[in-house]
């Protein structure tokens, strides 16, 4: 009995200790979750979502504070990965934070009309405009993710967004079924 | 010889390779214009050197590499440059591309070659040599052909397969080239053994080609290669198909994901050996190749030895033109792996190997609905690739991307035996190569999110860490300024400054009034 009850303590000490080892040894650094959930948003960082950006709105999915259903750039798409990560309800996006779009848009700016003022350089959550202060500004365009939030602080209105112009190498196979429901409809 | 293998399914297609054989190889006469793309392979973009009103003679650089999977483009001929502009180019998607326009003067005026002895160069600088002859795979797939011989040669080539095998129906280029060029291919050859030192080496040529056999094999006798020998294969379609050939030839098969490389195998056409000899001895860059004219809807199907850049439309004239009108459906390619063309004035570009003229209504139009599969599993039974044609279809169908990678989507070489034995008529390849376009876009745009992750966190990082500095400042400031004062006290006799301020101008006008006095 006693024998017992000292080998089953000792053994239950023993795993403790193994158990408190391992926790400080492989101890997982940040919230595993949010990571897959970033990895899962289009990282346009256009604050649509009503966050500072694609982290700050994955974080707050993961703490439960927001719905998964408040992305406009990444679109249904977006909602249903994230509904199968998460494991729950796949939800209509919600219209009111601004709608899809299917075609990626650009900003351009306009350097004739630029004065130079950096406002622009300091909106952009990537780094993608390029300029000094009363210098030429320009956007890198391959960088550009098309979030927009360069427009509001433009005090000339000098940039644009333009859909990127498809090219050769973007260029897609038509699926059959496209076709064939065009034929059905028609 | 050594005995052959099998590769699974395949099919035996009616050959129409009489059609264009039967007159021999002519040279093609010099357009007016000429339309030369800067990309005519797979790869990055090249760099322009020459400028609009510019005068280039034949076999000058016109655009030269940017990167490494790259291939430059000369010069066809001599002449002015006109234009420099987005031209439609010979693609399945009919779009445009950055094209070199260059007036013809008809001189054919050539730039000087610098040329020396290919048996005084060492490997490196012979592949260096085939790099700037802008040389690329003229089996079709236009793979750089430097780059493939470089890894080739640091992986360690067991066996080079020449392939002269050109299995799809119509096609008789390299069966042309062969029986014309068959000492240039063999040295050429005899150059790829320099550069990857292979322990033997085969030539593989399809048992329909009895003339080009028989000129190679004189060749090969004339100018011996080392442990080299001609291979007649089969006449099974696709048995050019790189894996194929290779698992005729050696019995093995690439393994899924690889590459010939990763088996110690190294394939090139007889096209590019022939295009290497060239290159390396007499200089001349890939200006021109063999091109089929074929097909039901041309006058005089034929092949011709025509410079890069023509564009299709005087090729046609070459052959006599259409034969039944404008009623014309262009391929470029054969009838299994081609793709249509929007026009006739593309140009002819490195991996334009067939131009197929057919009557509309010879060509199996897609009515725009197909039945449905019925499981019969034929697909299965032809697919060279060893895959489920049927399961890829269902999940491609379905838009089940990731599925359809499970079932080794980019195993499929497109061959088209699937769909040509479809009893349902099922466009399975559309929906191979729709599905394939979608994986990739995605991928595109996972590559560009990650990029601009990265950039946001960089810049989050920046703005703390200024943030950090400029509070810091802002504390030394703050901290010397409350230094400053108390010193300021001991120094001066006032302790008050405006009572020190108000005894300096009493000073000042004290001494002013002495002045005045």
């Amino acid at each position: 009995m006693l024998l017992a009850i000292l080998t089953i303590s000792l053994m239950a000490g023993l795993f403790g200790l193994i158990l408190g080892y391992a926790s400080i040894r492989f101890r997982v650094e940040g919230n595993p979750i949010v990571d897959q959930i970033d990895a899962l948003l289009p990282q346009t960082q256009c604050g649509q979502c009503t966050y500072a950006g694609c982290r700050p709105y994955a974080e707050a999915i993961a703490n439960g504070e927001a719905p998964i259903n408040q992305c406009p750039p990444g679109g249904q798409a977006t909602i249903v990965a994230l509904a199968d990560l998460l494991d729950t309800e796949v939800l209509e996006l919600n219209a009111e934070l601004g709608e899809h779009l299917d075609v990626t848009l650009v900003a351009v700016i306009d350097e004739q009309t630029c004065i130079g003022c950096t406002l622009c350089i300091q909106a952009c959550p990537v780094d993608a405009i390029l300029g000094a202060s009363k210098h030429m500004h320009t956007v890198i365009a391959a960088e550009c993710t098309g979030c927009k939030l360069c427009l509001p602080p433009c005090p000339v209105d000098c940039i644009d967004m333009v859909p990127v112009q498809q090219t050769i190498d973007d260029w897609k196979w038509s699926n059959p079924l496209d076709q064939l429901q065009l034929v059905q409809d028609g | 010889m050594a005995k052959l293998h099998h590769f699974h399914g395949g099919l035996v297609l009616d050959g129409h390779k009489a059609e264009s054989l039967t007159r021999g190889l002519r040279q093609a006469s010099l357009p007016q214009k000429l339309i030369l793309p800067l990309r005519q392979h797979i790869g990055d973009y090249n760099k322009p050197l020459v400028g609009v009103g510019q005068r280039v003679l034949k076999g000058e650089t016109i655009a030269a590499c940017s990167s490494l999977i790259c291939a430059a483009v000369h010069a066809s001929t001599s002449g002015i440059v006109s234009e420099i502009s987005q031209f439609p180019v010979a693609h399945p998607s009919g779009q445009a591309d950055t094209c070199v326009v260059i007036d013809v003067d008809g001189e054919d005026e050539a730039a000087s070659a610098d040329i020396v002895d290919p048996g005084t160069l060492a490997p490196d600088e012979m592949i260096q040599r085939i790099c700037r002859a802008g040389i690329v795979g003229l089996g079709g797939a236009a793979f750089p052909t430097p780059p493939k011989l470089s890894r080739g040669k640091s992986h360690g080539v067991d066996t080079l397969i020449i392939n002269g095998v050109e299995c799809e129906p119509y096609i008789t280029c390299d069966d042309m080239l062969m029986r014309n060029y068959a000492a240039e291919v063999i040295r050429g050859c005899g150059y790829l053994q320099k550069i990857l030192t292979p322990r033997k080496t085969l030539i593989a040529i399809e048992d329909n080609k009895p003339e080009a056999i028989s000129a190679m094999s004189q060749a090969l006798a004339a100018h011996p290669l080392a442990a080299a020998e001609i291979i007649p294969v089969p006449t099974i379609y696709p048995a050019g198909g790189e894996k194929q050939l290779i698992q005729i030839l050696t019995g093995k098969e690439v393994p899924h994901g690889n590459l010939a490389f990763d088996i110690g195998l190294l394939c090139q056409n007889v096209g590019t050996c022939a295009a290497i000899t060239r290159a390396l001895e007499t200089g001349e860059p890939l200006i021109s190749r063999i091109v089929t004219c074929s097909g039901d809807n041309v006058v005089e199907p034929g092949n011709w030895e025509i410079r890069l850049g023509t564009p299709i439309s005087h090729l046609l004239e070459l052959a006599g033109g259409y034969r039944h009108g404008d009623d014309a459906y262009l391929v470029m390619g054969g009838p299994m792996m081609g793709f249509a063309l929007s026009g006739d004035n593309l140009p002819i570009v490195k991996s334009s190997n067939c131009i197929l003229v057919m009557r509309e209504e010879t060509i199996p139009h897609s009515p725009g609905y197909h039945d449905e599969c019925i499981r019969c599993g034929k697909c299965t039974e032809v697919c060279p690739a060893r895959l489920l044609p049927q399961q890829l279809y269902w999940h491609a169908r379905a838009r089940a991307y990731e599925r359809t990678q499970e079932y080794h989507l980019f195993e499929c070489i497109e061959c088209g035996c699937c769909s040509a034995v479809c009893p349902s008529q099922i466009p399975l390849v559309q929906y191979y190569r729709a599905a394939k376009s979608e994986i990739r876009a995605a991928q595109k745009a996972q590559f560009k999110a990650d990029r601009a992750r990265a950039r946001f966190e960089f810049r989050e990082h920046r703005l703390l860490v200024k943030k950090q500095r400029d509070e810091e400042r802002r504390r030394l400031k703050r901290e010397a300024l409350q230094k400053k004062p108390a010193q300021a006290v001991d120094a001066t006799t006032f302790a008050d400054p405006v009572q020190a301020a108000l005894e300096r101008v009493r000073e000042r006008k004290k001494a002013a009034q002495e002045e005045t006095r």
